[in-house]
């Protein structure tokens, strides 16, 4: 059987189509001054993130990053939004202040992107051979109830309590009295 | 330049959780609303899990073991983000306002 023709280009083209789309959302998200926007930034980075997860042999991962990120955490963050104020506020007349903390904010993100570029570029990362299992949903499964039963049950735990220490926060002065 | 192995080198994955980690960082520090800075911490838990992911896939023996990683990692951002959302909004009814300057009561 013929290969689809150019299908090595195109496979190339769809992963710096994915990179771009991550790497844009995280501008979006950091960048955008009206808070909604921030979100849909997140919501495009994650969706690239889950196209990233997919080329790293993952297709599970990437389904639980769209079903989590996009259709959990955004919507959560819309609702946030939502219930309370909608913009960053504009530069007041401190200008210089804010000036002298975006140059320290970006300092200190390039030193971090600089020596982690240089670790991952440089670093003496150990080359293994052919992997002990095929890593498929199954063996993630069986796994997550043998190996990792004790961490699952936990994280369970964990979301319980989260969900009712949400509601006891965002319950308090909202009594009639 | 062959082009079509590049969906198999580390190093892109890599420097692209480093990219995610230094943007997550420095909206953290640029953000002046609660919300803002939770996108960005958001954007940090992104990079750690691609950061796993990545040394799931190139180094680890077992790949089984990342993705059950990285799937505790959405799990604790998932109760990370109810919980910061609750606590903004409770600031939000008691103060009027979710911006980071004017929340200053215990300052001397």
């Amino acid at each position: 059987m013929r290969p689809f023709p150019l299908s090595a280009y195109l496979i190339v083209a769809i992963f710096g189509f994915i990179i771009a789309t991550t790497v844009t959302g995280a501008l979006i998200a950091i960048l955008s001054r009206r808070i909604i926007r921030s979100v849909a930034g997140l919501a495009l980075c994650s969706l690239g993130l889950a196209g990233l997860y997919y080329f790293l042999n993952s297709p599970f991962l990437a389904l639980m990053e769209i079903l989590i990120y996009v259709g959990a955490v955004c919507v959560t963050i819309i609702f946030g939004v939502m219930l309370s104020e909608t913009d960053e506020p504009e530069p007041q007349d401190k200008l210089g202040r804010e000036r002298w903390w975006a140059v320290v904010a970006a300092l200190v993100s390039v030193a971090i992107f600089w020596g982690l570029a240089h670790t991952s570029l440089y670093g003496a990362w150990p080359v293994t051979g052919a992997p002990a299992t095929d890593g498929s949903v199954q063996t993630i499964g069986v796994s997550l109830l043998t190996t990792y039963s004790l961490p699952f049950e936990l994280i369970s735990l964990v979301l319980m309590v989260a969900i009712l220490g949400a509601l006891t926060l965002a319950r308090g002065g909202r009594d009639k009295s | 330049m062959n082009l079509s192995h590049l969906p198999d080198q580390a190093a892109i994955y890599f420097l692209l959780a480093a990219f995610l980690l230094a943007v997550g960082v420095f909206g953290l520090i640029r953000r002046r609303t609660f919300i803002g800075m939770l996108i960005s911490g958001e954007l940090i838990f992104a990079a750690a899990g691609l950061n796993f992911m990545t040394v799931n896939r190139f180094m680890a023996p077992d790949p089984a073991v990342g993705q059950v990683v990285v799937l505790f990692i959405m799990g604790l951002a998932a109760a990370e983000v109810a919980i910061t959302l609750s606590i903004i909004i409770a600031v939000y009814r008691n103060y009027r306002s979710i911006h980071s300057k004017e929340l200053s009561e215990l300052k001397g």
